[in-house]
This record gives C-alpha cells, sequence and structure tokens, in this order.
C-alpha cells in the first residue's frame, strides 16, 4: 500500500451493523481486563467524596449513583442499542411499555394529546386509550394506511405521533417518510416502534423518525427469557421550536433550575428521560436482563436471517394450503404491502405473520390447540415457532370492532416464526389445520 | 483543516497533551453549562482558568477569574470559547498573541475566518465541540448515560 492511499484511508471508518451487534458499548473492562459484560449486580455505587456526590447529583460529572438512574451493564445495552440504531442516546427500561411511558412522560403535560396509529399492538392501544387517559394524556387513532390521516387529527396542543413501522399483528408496513414530514411540519417528533422490524431490518432514522422504542423483550434479546424495554433518540428533533415541550426547555426545579436542552444539547431528551421520568416513574431494567438481552443482540442478524427466510417460506406454504383464506405477510406478492416492504424492508419483511383460517374463531382456537412445534403463548420474537389467537388473547380487551381495525379479527391467527428446521414447522401446521 | 469532523486521534492528543485550559466565558452560576464542563475538566486533573472581564477578581471553584487570556502569564494550552461565534474572532486573535497551542471553540461556536487566521499562525483549532463531551465520549464515561460514543475497540482502556 503506498503512503498515499493511507492517507486518504477514513482515520475512523464506520463498522458495519453485525459488528456493531456484537462490540458496540462493550470494551473489556479496565480494571479486570474482564472480555465479557460484567453485570455489575448492585443496587448503588461509593462516592469518593462529599463534593463527588454532589456533583454527581447535579448532573456535573458522569458516573453512577444507583441502579434505578444508571448501572454499567444497563448502560452497555443502550450504548449498544444507541449504535445499532445510529442515535445519540438510548434509556433502557423494565418493558417495551415501561419505555413507553418514559417517552410520553417527557414529551407530555396533563391536557396534551397525541396522534397514534390505529395498526398497533393492542397492548399500546390499550396503554393510550385506558392507563394514559388517565393521566391526562389524550390521544386520536387514525388509520395509518392513509398518512393524510395524521394530519387530520392534529390538534394545537398534539405533542407527538406515534407508529409501528411493521404493524402487529397485521405485518402493515407504515409510510414512515411521509408520516415524519406531517410530524415535522407540525413542528413534533414522531415516534417509531420498531420492535417487530429491529434495526436490523429497517432504521427508523434514516426516514424521519426522531425517537424510536423497542420492546427488547423480542427479537433484540430474541430468545424468550428477559423482559426488556428501550428509548433511542435520535439527537436531531430541535426541542426548542414553538416552545411545546418544557420539560426539555424550561427550567427545572429538581434540578436547581436547570434547563436540560441549552445545558446537554443533543443529549437532552435521553438524559431528561433518565434523571427525570425514570429517576421519578422507577421502571429500571434489571442489569441481568441486560447481560441476557446483550448476549441475544450478538445474534441479532444471524437469527433475522434465518426467521424471515423461514417466515417467508411458511408464508408461501400456508398461502398455497387449501383451508387457508389468506396470508398477510409484506414478503409475499399478494401483500397490499409489498412495494412498502421493499422499501422499508429490503433484507426481509420480518418473522411475524398472520393468516385467516377457513371456519373463523372456532377454527382459529382449534389451530392453536392442536399444533405440536409451535408454542401457544402471548410473545414473539422467539428462537422458537410461536403461535397467537389474536381476538382469543392478547386483543380480547379491544371490541371487535377495534381489534379488527387493529389486524385481530376473529379468524386471524399469529405466527412468530423461528429458527427451527422450517420443513419442521410446514408439517406442523400442516398436521394442525387437516384437524380443523 | 476540515472543521466538519475531526479524527479521534486528534482530539485524543489535544487532550492528552494538555494541561492548562483559559475558558473564555466562564460563569460563576453554578447551574450553567460553562460552570459544568470547568467541574468536569478539573476532575480531570486539568488546571482551568475561567476568563470573564464581568467576573474578574472573584473566584470559580477557588480559581480566580480573570479579565483577559493577557493577564494569563503561564502558559496556555487550549483557549475553550464560550462564547457566541462572532465574539470567538476576537477571542481566538487574542490567543494568537498570548501563544496559546490550541482555539477550541464550544458546541454551537464556529467562526470559520477566525479559524484561519489562527491555522496560519500555527495553532490547533477546534470547533463546535465541548472538550468535556470529548473526554468523556473518549474515556468511555459518557457511555454511562446511554449515550453512544461511537468507539469500538478491543483494548481495554483506562484513561482516554
Amino acid at each position: 500500500m503506498s503512503d498515499d492511499s493511507a492517507k486518504d484511508k477514513d482515520p475512523d471508518p464506520k463498522f458495519g451493523f453485525e459488528t456493531l451487534a456484537v462490540h458496540a458499548g462493550a470494551a473489556p473492562d479496565p480494571v479486570t481486563g474482564s472480555r465479557a459484560i460484567p453485570i455489575h449486580q448492585t443496587t448503588s455505587f461509593v462516592f469518593d467524596d462529599a463534593e463527588h456526590a454532589a456533583s454527581l447529583f447535579n448532573l456535573q460529572v458522569f458516573g453512577n449513583i444507583y441502579t434505578r438512574l444508571t448501572n454499567p451493564t444497563v448502560a452497555v445495552l443502550e450504548q449498544r442499542m444507541a449504535g445499532l440504531e445510529n442515535g445519540r442516546g438510548a434509556l433502557c427500561a423494565s418493558s417495551g411499555h415501561a419505555a413507553q411511558l418514559l417517552v410520553f412522560h417527557v414529551l407530555m403535560e396533563a391536557g396534551d394529546h397525541f396522534v397514534s396509529a390505529q395498526q398497533l399492538y393492542g397492548g399500546s392501544l390499550t396503554q393510550f386509550s385506558q392507563s394514559f387517559k388517565k393521566m391526562g394524556w389524550d390521544s386520536t387513532t387514525v388509520d395509518a394506511r392513509d398518512p393524510e390521516n395524521f394530519r387530520a387529527a392534529l390538534q394545537p396542543n398534539t405533542k407527538a405521533i406515534f407508529i409501528e413501522n411493521l404493524a402487529n399483528p397485521g405485518g402493515i408496513v407504515i409510510h414512515m417518510q411521509a408520516v415524519a414530514d406531517i410530524a415535522h411540519e407540525a413542528g413534533i417528533p414522531l415516534i417509531v416502534d420498531s420492535t417487530l422490524a429491529t434495526p436490523f431490518l429497517n432504521q427508523p432514522f434514516e426516514w424521519g423518525a426522531d425517537i424510536i422504542v423497542h420492546s427488547l423483550t423480542k427479537f433484540l434479546g430474541g430468545h424468550g427469557n428477559s423482559l426488556g424495554g428501550v428509548l433511542v433518540d435520535s439527537g436531531k428533533f430541535d426541542w426548542a421550536q414553538g416552545g411545546k415541550f418544557p420539560t426539555l426547555t424550561e427550567p427545572q426545579p429538581s434540578y436547581h433550575g436547570l434547563r436540560f436542552y441549552e445545558t446537554f444539547g443533543d443529549m437532552a431528551f435521553s438524559i431528561a428521560a433518565r434523571v427525570l421520568s425514570l429517576r421519578d416513574l422507577g421502571p429500571a431494567l434489571s442489569p441481568q436482563n441486560a447481560f441476557y438481552i446483550l448476549t441475544g443482540i450478538e445474534t441479532l442478524p444471524l437469527r433475522m436471517e434465518r426467521q424471515c427466510a423461514n417466515a417467508f417460506e411458511v408464508a408461501t406454504f400456508l398461502e398455497a394450503h387449501p383451508k387457508v383464506e389468506w396470508v398477510s405477510y409484506a414478503g409475499l406478492k399478494s401483500s397490499p404491502y409489498y412495494d412498502l416492504g421493499q422499501k422499508y424492508l429490503p433484507k426481509g419483511a420480518g418473522a411475524v405473520l398472520t393468516f385467516g383460517v377457513k371456519g373463523g374463531f372456532d377454527a382459529g382456537v382449534k389451530i392453536v390447540e392442536n399444533v405440536d412445534l409451535f408454542s401457544h403463548l402471548a410473545n414473539i420474537g422467539d428462537t422458537r415457532s410461536l403461535i397467537l389467537h389474536p381476538a382469543s388473547t392478547t386483543h380480547r380487551q379491544l371490541s371487535e370492532e377495534a381489534a379488527t381495525a387493529a389486524g385481530a379479527a376473529p379468524d386471524v391467527i399469529r405466527l412468530s416464526v423461528g429458527i427451527e428446521t422450517v420443513d419442521d414447522l410446514k408439517r406442523d401446521l400442516d398436521q394442525a389445520l387437516a384437524q380443523v | 483543516m476540515n472543521h466538519d469532523s475531526y479524527p479521534e486521534k486528534l482530539i485524543r492528543e489535544i487532550l492528552r497533551k494538555s494541561r492548562t485550559i483559559a475558558m473564555v466565558g466562564a460563569s460563576t452560576n453554578w447551574n450553567r453549562p460553562s460552570y459544568f464542563a470547568m467541574k468536569y475538566l478539573q476532575t480531570k486533573g486539568y488546571h482551568v482558568i475561567p476568563v470573564n472581564p464581568r467576573s474578574a477578581g472573584e473566584e470559580i471553584m477557588g480559581v480566580a477569574v480573570v479579565a483577559s487570556l493577557k493577564y494569563i502569564s503561564e502558559s496556555i494550552d487550549i483557549v475553550d470559547i464560550f462564547r457566541n461565534s462572532e465574539a470567538a474572532g476576537p477571542v481566538s486573535d487574542e490567543a494568537i498573541e498570548v501563544g496559546a497551542k490550541v482555539v477550541w471553540m464550544q458546541l454551537g461556536v464556529r467562526n470559520d475566518e477566525a479559524a484561519a487566521r489562527a491555522e496560519a499562525a500555527g495553532l490547533t483549532v477546534i470547533m463546535n465541540r465541548c472538550p468535556k463531551i470529548e473526554y468523556a465520549r473518549l474515556s468511555g464515561e459518557i457511555g454511562w448515560m446511554g449515550i453512544n460514543t461511537g468507539v469500538i475497540s478491543s483494548k481495554r482502556r483506562l484513561k482516554i
């Protein structure tokens, strides 16, 4: 290599996704040299002296105080997620729901409003319409298949738009870029739940999202052993525009009048979510769970490749099956979301799909009871293949109309396809369908 | 020199080799960003001298505030500028006069003309960055708050 070409080399090259999945946030332990990530199973951290303690509490120096606020093991997971999403900062929470609560707690005052897609995980729809409502956070749900519906629902007190980029359980791909434009014209952030896509299939910040939330419980952890959630901030949203976000721009009494946006700039959102919202609401992630989830993330690219390939093959098999009415999977050419899927999810349409069994609700119940290899449970994103009848489980709190709008009509079966031998999966579904 | 991005190595070298930082625009108000930065850099072993004509004669964290760079008798490694981009011009020129090695303009502060003059005089110029954040990023400390350091390495790091 000549000196000239060495000079032209970027001194700080960008690392690939697979490298980040293994390394981001995790250096060998500086004291012991441990290569695996140490599990800091501790509630608290000693102060050097009273002055050090004061500086930590005033946020003037970086360091650990108490695991509800920061923990070095959890911090590796936060940095890894920030790295994989190419964001500025991240904050973990005890579940995906808790991460959503923290996001809205920063953005909303009582009496404020946000607009969400109606094509969401049923638990999110319930969280928004019931518990958030009790806190004075109002929301409107709209059919996200037409982005203009979001614009029509905006109010003067609207503080955010919330969508899933790949909606669960319908396999619906939302035109994220168009929704982001509508949010930004209104001076509000777009929040994207990217749980089903994971950063391997889609990176919402590239399409205009401002904040990403994930249930780490699903594909990221990937092994069905640990709950967790995370919020990731792009660091690019201007919180000072329009005076809509007083938590970030106005003096905070619990920090002696500190203004977060002025003091922390592009880190303001994730730091405020931590030291105001997580501090007061308390849904911290345990370090042990963070360790399990981090171990899972190391193989995320390998698992997603296999799970997407298996899901495509299972979807193709079901589409040709005489007892199946329809299959909804954005990877199939027959899907109305195929083109949007190619745009937003070129590496694969995910591993969750739904199909309609002939015979409606009762046939749906029979299928989930007759499978032998698929596990009948309410989760997705495991290495194991999972099956669920949403109408009788996750979406049963919703009215039939709302459940149908959310993609959980009475005949709908949801699959989360795992990493097993795909022929075994097809055989299991075939024998269960044969019994209907 | 390109001022849109800086090689990690350059920032590391500046922070490793420097000891004395003149902080222009340092505030006596303990809840201002400059105070946060000064406090942090002090804990990392830097000798930070606050410069602010309005507070000259007062003390910040035990160090006397001086009215201008020219009242500092010791040699200055970094002039850290907590002023707006326009005001950073004359401060940068003063940094040349007193023989500082590095002109460092804070986050949001950028003055390309002043930077060109300082570079022509042999100084190194960093703009639109905060030395506290850079130190915390390169040491990994900022990662404790879940902030993306962008640093990927299999090396054991004891300091920056």
